[in-house]
């Protein structure tokens, strides 16, 4: 194992962040308190509670994962859409370095910026809304689970892309959708019965309800089965990654 | 001296169906400094790749060190440092850190002083802490030897490190290339410029459309190149040489209206100075003369019909 390669990876990309902190700051915590003055108080003031949450305080933990799951799949798959634009992908595919310590530099770093982002809102939400964490050890588990896999995802988009345009495609037209669909604003209990059956279809909604379940100790699916949701969608994206290696998808000639 | 690297029959066929590679062979010795000339295109940057893992071999195989580069990625390729042929660099990068980041990269602990060492010697230790969007050029070429050499490479491959690239940084560079030989380092560089061979290499392989043609050592291969055209065009057409000319290596062409003479530059004597007074003397008049160099287009030439 080359430790050394992995944190040179992850280092090279957190300082690509921390060039830019104000931005990556800046703009979730406006967005979220956007959020919170147009849901959280506008619309929260018509709606009094939901499943007995104030509305502004139900918002959090879906406002957290739009923000996460968009962050680590636009981080990921930019880390590493880059060097193979730029070409310096050279690099990584002529260095004493295993495809899975590439994804763990590249995977831990932009999991660790979605981690920062999903913190930062947490915290800006406590401003606006006054509410109880019920199980923060799970919180956090379910926050890092879902930070890693959708990297991974990112990380398969990035790869998949030959354009920006692509890039930018597959989060606009796959993730946002399944993410605002996936009850981050309302509770599936809300829905027509139809629609209900439908969202069950809807990998986000597992991740969400286990990611609220933490926070107020209800959820719209059980919690077991959200953990089983979240394995199969990181092993599946593991799965795709380890193929690409091994046929140099995209990457190799 | 033993061989470093070691190709065995080295095939690669590219998606589309293309052959880039057709069963190359080729031992390079531990130490030397090998230039690989070829035209664009006969497969000197697929030849580099290969052996550095960027490209995947279609058949055959490749040794560093004695590590497969397949089986035993990690040994073979923590000996190789590559410079590319494209300037492929992170624009917003500052140099020093890029540079750490390739010493990381191949496993080696981070040296501040190796980085030192190795920016100085390349005259890029006053701009460590530009961004490389900022940088001329030549600049960033010399960024990308940084890269190569920061982590301590025993086999270094240069993919026509001179294209494009000033006198200044091309003398630095082939300072650079010689100080590294001095260390025992084995330097591969690929070009098709035959000058360029001959400036720095100990022994010239030549490459064409996907075959090694031959590997030589340089001095007996320059003699071969070395050949020049003597062209004169006479006011008056011979029907044949004179008697006292066919001494020298003539040939008559164009209805007789001019000679070519071959020589060769290398020589101690040329011949050209007698030729002419020769000439003189048999009262043949010359209405003009040129030379003309054997190209690496007719080499290439050549040594495909000898080989046929
Ligand atoms: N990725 C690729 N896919 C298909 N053909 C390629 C690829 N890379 C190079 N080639 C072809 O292989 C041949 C050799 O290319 P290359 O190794 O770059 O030559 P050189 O470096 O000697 O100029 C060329 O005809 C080129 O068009
Ligand atoms: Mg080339």
């Amino acid at each position: 194992m080359n430790y050394r390669a992995v944190r040179a990876i992850y280092i090279f990309e957190m300082s690509r962040f921390f060039r830019t902190i104000t931005q990556s700051f800046v703009s979730p915590v406006l967005s979220t308190s956007l959020y919170f003055v147009v849901f959280g108080t506008a619309i929260g003031s018509r709606i009094d509670t939901v499943e007995g949450v104030s509305y502004g305080a139900f918002i959090v933990p879906g406002l957290i994962m739009l923000s996460v799951m968009t962050q680590a799949t636009a981080n990921a798959s930019f880390g590493i859409y880059f060097p193979k634009f730029l070409g310096t992908i050279y690099e990584l595919l002529s260095a004493p370095i295993s495809f899975f310590e590439i994804v763990l530099g590249y995977v831990g770093a932009a999991a660790t910026k979605a981690l920062f982002i999903g913190v930062v809102i947490l915290l800006t939400s406590f401003f606006f809304v006054d509410m109880q964490i019920a199980h923060p050890l799970a919180m956090l588990a379910f926050l890092i689970m879902t930070c890693v896999s959708f990297s991974l995802l990112g990380f398969i988009i990035g790869i998949w892309a030959k354009s920006f345009e692509q890039l930018q495609l597959v989060p606009l037209l796959v993730i946002t959708p399944l993410v605002f669909l996936g009850g981050s604003f309302y509770s599936v209990s809300m829905l027509p019965p139809v629609w209900q059956t439908i969202t069950l279809f809807n990998p986000v909604l597992y991740l969400i309800s286990g990611f609220r379940w933490s926070f107020f100790g209800a959820a719209d699916v059980p919690v077991g089965i959200s953990l089983l949701a979240i394995a199969l969608f990181t092993g599946g994206c593991l799965a795709v990654i380890g193929w690409m290696f091994k046929s140099g998808y995209r990457i190799k000639s | 001296m033993s061989a470093i690297v070691s190709v065995a029959n080295l095939d690669k066929t590219y998606e589309g169906g293309f052959q880039a590679l057709k069963s190359v062979s080729l031992e390079i010795e531990q130490g030397e400094i090998l230039a690989l000339l070829g035209p664009n295109g006969a497969g000197k940057t697929t030849l580099i790749s290969t052996i550095c893992g960027m490209v995947t071999p279609s058949g055959g195989s490749v040794q560093v060190g004695g590590h497969d580069i397949i089986d035993d990625f990690r040994q073979a390729r923590r000996l190789i440092g590559l410079v590319p042929q494209e300037i492929n660099l992170e624009p917003f990068e500052k140099v020093i850190n890029t540079v750490r980041f390739s010493r990381g990269l191949f496993g080696k602990p981070r040296d501040d002083a190796k980085i030192e060492q190795i920016l100085r010697a390349l005259s890029l230790w006053d701009k460590k802490d530009a961004a490389i969007k900022e940088l001329s050029g030549g600049m960033k070429r010399r960024v990308l030897i940084a890269k190569a050499l920061s982590h301590e490479p025993r086999v270094l491959f240069l993919d026509e490190p001179t294209a494009g690239v000033d006198v200044e940084l091309r003398r630095d560079m082939w300072e650079v290339v010689r100080g590294l030989q001095k260390d025992g380092v084995t330097i591969i560089l690929t070009t098709h410029y035959i000058e360029e061979a001959e400036a720095i290499a100990d022994r010239i392989g030549v490459i064409s459309k996907g075959n090694i043609l031959l590997v030589e050592e340089k001095d007996a291969l320059m003699a071969r190149m070395g050949q020049k055209e003597l062209q004169i065009e006479l006011q008056q057409p011979l029907s044949a040489l004179p008697d006292a000319l066919s001494g020298y290596a003539l040939e008559l062409a164009g209805d007789g209206r001019s000679l070519t003479y071959r020589y060769d530059t290398s020589a101690e004597r040329t011949g050209i100075t007698t030729l002419l007074g020769d000439l003189a003397a048999q009262g043949v008049m010359l209405k003009d003369v040129s030379t003309r160099q054997s190209s690496l287009e007719d080499i290439f030439v050549g040594l495909v019909e000898e080989k046929a």
